[in-house]
């Protein structure tokens, strides 16, 4: 291999780096502040871009009958559940609010939008999936044990990603290149999207970490996912902690379907196995932290460059593969573990 | 009666089955049978071990492509074929296991299913595996000269092989390792305290349960004659993990009745769904995802309790006479001699120095009580001694040898036996047999002798030296009842019994008294000091003064991380810097 095509990889692999690192971030955040690993994030960054594609195609996106859907069953839940709720409150949360942008859409669909809506009205009708989802099959179960909560977001990953394939078809779409253009810098190219997603990126990891130090409903976000009995004896609802949780992993995942979509054809299923990547290279940073996961995302893309160039067949099961090594070397890093708390039954 | 007779006429209809039912029902009973067998492999470690796993299809994946690529290219026999199958998928599963086991929470899981991607993605693209077509022209496995290919034969081939399966799992569970396993829920702080080797024991039913899923899709391949790689993607492992859940993890007949729950409604379903819409092979997964969220948030312990419930409650077993043969016994120390020996230990917690160079001897046949004010680092030094901390300086002997650094693990096998200030008994588990967990390093046996029965020596003595200690503390009342169901006093006591049945030179008790009523406080007072006349060497922390004082040969005295007194309890009663450390004045 000769400098120039090992360039030429890096800077694929940077591209490739760029897409793991929203998802990566969106992933980590979550896990650090629920300490569920949100498996269907991946599906909802696809739902963004496909949803933005439609939307600048003039056909009215299929995410309106997840919504939809979603906001049916919620407000069920909501007024047949043991607390009941008076009515017309619930249908007002869980029905028409989530419902908005859905009649928005609906409404808009086939008009020229202005410059930036079609924007706006992703991120308005992505918004509500996340609190809908943690609503209809996190919150029944809260106090359950973390693998009971991991099996379901990985279930709830089954239900997205056959609903999308129903609602979008089998067909991927890619919505337009943000900004054209590019920096030549020294021979290489960088193109606009790829570092308007690092620069949004960076910005993201500091929002998040200004958000979680600096707010009071973000530190509330950080004790409840270290100790749910003890943040409701301080008066933090921890239904409310994991609502506005959710409610930042959707916000997250518009803006990576909105800014990966452009560079990539993404399909109904694309987001489970971006998610997954993006989830190898949090675990290559530690799981610890967004910048060590945003490097190990990094790490990522260029692997898979690399891979692809020997055997492009191949590139999935290296990067998944890579794990193994690992996870081995942080086995033997560990120190002495730590009891786990006492579970109930499955 | 009816609990009694549930399994002759279970194995009855099975029997019956391939004479009456229609050659379609047959086929769709050895689809049941395979997944039962993947489904059998999950029960134990999901719903015994407290492990998970996404990616059990990849291990059904590796065999079948094994078995498919030995006897298609290679011209191997099914049998060797079957051997190529187990010996692949064990070595995959001890790699995996060594790299994820040790680590905690979501690694584990989550890992699986990234394996399991990467297995199938392998199996997609390799030409020798007929990459995405598969490999079709399978020979079946053969007899003699019978062809056990699809139908009653294959019927018959299957639910052997799943018959077997579930004979030695039951057996499995029902042993000493068995024991081991049912033990891994819940933190691994109190089966390492007993001397059980966690980590070996969660390696052994990973790779166990990746036996079970090989035994499958060798079936598979032979039974259908075609192996497909789609068969082996995340979303079957989800399946095979839906039926065992659905059934109930926590029972060997949860996987048979998931299996045959879930294979009979995908059947209908695709009978089904068709009418309703076209493009019903997505909905058919999106209807499966929402039933077993539905299933995780209403019935999380599966249907098999549930059925339980319907039943008549079980007959007590009457308690066995002890009759076997009794354990053999460690020698103890002679009266007088050391036997743990703590020299200027210190322990820190970032700034926080939580044992301050503290040393104290015992000696056989003592009872030393170490007591002081709260935070004065007496639990901490505890757990120093039975490995569960390893301290920063000085040294620790038992019985002459260094005990300094070994693990929790490494020390109970020397002989030293502890008690938890937070209670960890297996509450699901009966009194019995959380005593009997105690004297697991007592016994010898393996996995494969409990599996194959050949334990059972062994077992009736293990199980009458728990019944004797059980007795010994009074709670030999109902020894089959779950341990939960003991008031929080009595559970200690339990903890106690636990603890005397790993016939221990050294029984460490954290706060024994705590929790209990006064009569239950003289019992337990009148115990260990029957234990101390047998020679027995006892190390009490405890808060309940009058109790320590009244049983006690000597006490140690800690404050903010130091000794500050030793001796008898007249002199430490008298003692100034005791008072003042309890009672607070001018030092």
């Amino acid at each position: 291999m000769t400098g120039d095509l090992a360039l030429l990889l890096a800077q694929d692999g940077l591209a490739n780096g760029a897409i793991y690192v929203l998802v990566a971030l969106g992933i980590v955040q979550v896990f650090l502040v629920t300490r569920v690993i949100f498996v269907p994030f991946g599906d909802i960054v696809a739902y963004a871009s496909l949803t933005l594609a439609a939307l600048q195609a003039g056909k009215r996106p299929g995410t309106v009958w997840l919504v939809l859907l979603l906001a049916v069953i919620a407000f069920i839940f909501e007024i047949a559940g043991p607390a009941r709720r008076n009515i017309p409150r619930a249908a007002l949360t869980w029905l028409a609010l989530p419902l908005l942008p859905v009649a928005a859409v609906w409404l808009l669909t086939g008009v020229k939008l202005p410059l930036g809506l079609d924007y706006t009205l992703t991120i308005a009708l992505i918004l509500p999936i996340g609190p809908l989802l943690y609503r209809v099959a996190f919150r029944p179960i809260a106090d359950a044990p973390v693998l009971v909560l991991l099996i379901v977001a990985v279930v709830l990953h089954f239900a997205v990603s056959g609903i999308a394939l129903m609602v979008f078809g089998p067909e991927g779409a890619r919505p337009a290149l943000i900004v054209g253009g590019g920096l030549d810098v020294g021979g290489l190219y960088f193109p606009g999207q790829m570092l308007l997603m690092l620069a949004s990126s960076a910005a993201v990891t500091l929002l998040l970490a200004l958000f979680f130090d600096r707010t009071l409903a973000g530190k509330a976000l950080r004790a409840t996912a270290i100790n749910r009995v003890g943040a409701r004896l301080v008066g933090i609802r921890p239904g409310h902690a994991g609502l506005i949780a959710f409610l930042v992993a959707s916000a997250l995942a518009a803006i990576s379907g909105i800014l990966i979509g452009p560079v990539t054809t993404l399909f109904y299923d694309s987001g489970f196995v971006i998610g997954l990547k993006a989830f190898v290279g949090a675990i290559i940073g530690g799981l610890v932290s967004a910048p060590l996961a945003a490097l190990g995302a990094l790490a990522i893309g260029q692997l898979e460059s690399f891979s692809a160039f020997y055997d492009s067949t191949m590139k999935d099961a290296v990067v998944f593969a890579v794990l193994i090594p690992i996870l081995i070397l942080r086995s033997l890093l560990q120190r002495a573990p730590e009891d786990e708390p006492e579970e109930e039954e499955l | 009666m009816i609990r009694r007779a549930l399994l002759p006429a279970g194995l009855l209809v099975l029997v019956a089955l391939p004479f009456v039912a229609t050659p379609y029902f047959i086929t769709l009973m050895n689809y049941i049978g395979m997944a039962a067998l993947v489904a059998l492999g999950l029960v134990l470690l999901t719903g015994v071990g407290g492990l998970t796993s996404f990616g059990q299809a990849a291990f059904v994946g590796i065999a079948a492509c094994a078995t498919a690529w030995w006897t298609t290219r290679m011209g191997g026999s099914p049998w060797t074929g079957l051997l190529l199958a187990l010996a692949l998928t064990s070595l995959a599963a001890t790699i995996l296991g060594l790299a994820t086991l040790r680590l905690g929470g979501h690694l584990l899981p989550l890992s699986t299913i990234a394996w399991g991607l990467a297995i199938f993605f392998v199996f997609g693209n390799l030409a020798v595996l007929g990459q995405h077509d598969g490999i079709s022209g399978i020979p079946p496995v053969t007899l003699g000269s019978i062809e056990l290919k699809s139908g009653p034969a294959g019927y018959a081939l299957i639910w052997l092989t799943l018959g077997l399966s579930v004979w030695l799992c039951a057996n499995l569970l029902d042993s000493r390792q068995g024991r081991a396993i049912r033990s891994l829920r819940g933190g691994a702080a109190m089966a390492e305290s007993l001397g059980i080797d966690t980590f070996r024991i969660r390696l052994a039913v990973f790779v166990i349960s990746a036996l079970l899923a090989a035994l499958s899709g060798w079936l598979t391949a032979h039974v259908q004659r075609y192996v497909s790689p789609t068969a082996f993607d995340v979303g079957p492992g989800m399946e095979y993990l839906f039926m065992a859940i659905l059934g109930g993890a926590g029972h060997i007949g949860g996987a048979l009745l998931g299996a045959a729950l879930v294979t009979l409604a995908k059947d209908a379903l695709q009978d089904l769904l068709p009418h309703l819409m076209k493009d019903s092979g997505q909905l058919e997964a999106v209807v499966f995802a929402l039933l077993f969220i539905a299933v995780l948030q209403r019935a999380r312990g599966g249907l098999i309790p549930v059925l339980a419930r319907l039943l008549p409650p079980r007959a007590p077993t009457p308690t066995q006479p002890i009759t076997a043969d009794i354990l053999s016994r460690r020698p103890q120390p002679a009266a007088g001699a050391e036997v743990l020996a703590i020299s200027a230990v210190e322990k820190r917690f970032g700034g926080l120095v939580a044992v301050n160079g503290a040393s104290l001897t015992l000696h056989a046949g003592e009872i030393l009580g170490l007591i002081g004010p709260n935070g004065a680092g007496k639990s901490t030094l505890f757990n120093l001694v039975c490995g569960a901390l390893r301290p920063d300086r000085g040294l620790i002997r038992f019985l002459g040898r260094d005990i300094t650094v070994l693990p929790a693990r490494r020390i109970a096998t020397l002989g030293i036996a502890r008690s938890f200030q937070h209670v960890k008994l297996r509450p699901t588990m009966s009194r019995l047999e959380n005593v009997m967990l105690g004297a697991h390093l007592r016994g010898r046996m393996g996995l494969l002798a409990g599996a194959l029965r050949l334990d059972r020596a062994e077992e009736r003595r293990i199980r009458a030296e728990a019944l004797r200690q059980l007795r010994r503390v009074g709670l030999d009342a109902a020894p089959d009842a779950p341990a939960g169901t003991l008031p929080l006093g009595q559970q200690r006591i339990l903890e106690v019994a636990r603890a005397l049945a790993a016939d221990p030179v050294l029984i460490v008790l954290d706060e024994p008294a705590a929790g209990l009523r006064r009569a239950e406080k003289h019992a337990l007072a009148d115990l260990l000091r029957s234990l101390r006349a047998e020679g027995l060497s006892i190390l009490l922390v405890e808060h309940d003064m009058e109790f320590v004082m009244s049983l006690v040969d000597r006490a140690v005295v800690m404050e903010f991380g130091a000794v500050i007194a030793e001796g008898p309890p007249s002199t430490i009663r008298a003692n100034p810097r005791v008072q003042a450390a309890y009672l607070g004045g001018a030092p």
